[in-house]
């Protein structure tokens, strides 16, 4: 168990959050013309590094706001600040 | 026939109206260290709008006090409480207001800057958590830092309190409020009682 800084409301349990998966995952600019195969990549395939790696977390029993955080895969310690992002 | 016909009014029940003297009973139970009251229900908007722009000052001409500005704090206005609920989000109460009236007086605000504000006042309802022990209390099922030092009058958070996701407002050193979604408050108030009971032995 660790405390979670989230950008709003500061360290906070982390029972308080929800992952969200990768980070920086873009939308396909033209979905519609993706081969199936490009679009499971979209959709399913995911970096599984293992070291720093920038998640998707949401502060589910707080503000509700999503955010982008670095954890360390190995420790599952969260490095440096986490930043608010749509 | 015709009776039951005339007996169709809708008359508005606190979602905790059942554990009343349950609730109420917790006083004489710890030496009055603890008193637990439900709050009458208040007319509630959820308001999102950019807190770059003119609308959280215009809103706060509207309801007549500032809007808290810095995150999980709150302030009073003539009729009631503004919460900070996110960035670009605030709760804001009233008690004398109709909330239909409430919703309106504030959406027509905030729409004239881009936001909006929406009638939640059935979505949360609302314990009062009174007393020198209340802190104590509360800090059994809440791992946010409760003391008086951290947690004082203006401060509020959004939290877990059990398991339930509530938001915890401090009025006082001996007087915090716990605002609940009506459909976990049956189980934050049996919390209560039940940590209440703890806390004697
Ligand atoms: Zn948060």
């Amino acid at each position: 168990m660790q405390l979670i800084a989230c950008p709003w409301c500061g360290p906070r349990e982390e029972t308080e959050f929800s992952y969200g998966g990768q980070a920086h995952v873009a939308y396909p600019e033209h979905p519609a013309s993706l081969t199936d195969e490009q679009w499971a990549h979209f959709v399913f395939f995911r970096d599984n590094p293992k070291g720093p790696f920038a998640e998707r977390w949401v502060h589910a029993a707080g503000c509700r706001r999503w955010f982008t955080a670095v954890r360390d895969t190995r420790t599952h310690q969260f490095i440096g600040p986490s930043e608010l992002t749509s | 026939m015709a009776d039951r016909m005339a007996d169709r009014t809708l008359t508005p029940v606190h979602p905790l109206a059942d554990r009343w003297a349950r609730l109420a009973a917790v006083e004489d139970g710890t030496a009055g260290a603890l008193r637990l009251e439900l709050e009458a229900p208040v007319a509630a908007v959820d308001l999102r709008v950019d807190p770059r722009g003119t609308g959280p000052d215009a809103v706060a001409a509207a309801v007549g006090g500032p809007l808290p500005s810095a995150p999980d704090t709150w302030t009073a206005h003539p009729t009631g409480i503004a919460v900070r609920l996110g960035p670009d989000e605030w709760l804001l109460t009233s008690t004398t207001a109709d909330p239909e009236e409430w919703e309106f007086h504030v959406d027509e605000t905030a729409a004239a800057h881009g936001g909006m504000a929406v009638d939640v006042s059935a979505q949360r309802t609302s314990v009062r958590v009174l007393g020198a022990a209340a802190r104590d209390l509360l800090a059994f099922g809440c791992a946010l830092d409760l003391r008086p030092a951290a947690f004082p009058r203006g401060r509020c958070a959004q939290t877990l309190l059990g398991q339930a996701a509530v938001l915890l407002v401090a009025h006082a050193v001996d007087d915090l409020q716990i605002v609940v979604r009506s459909s976990f408050a049956g189980y934050v108030a049996d919390w209560l009682v039940d940590a209440a009971a703890d806390s004697r032995s």
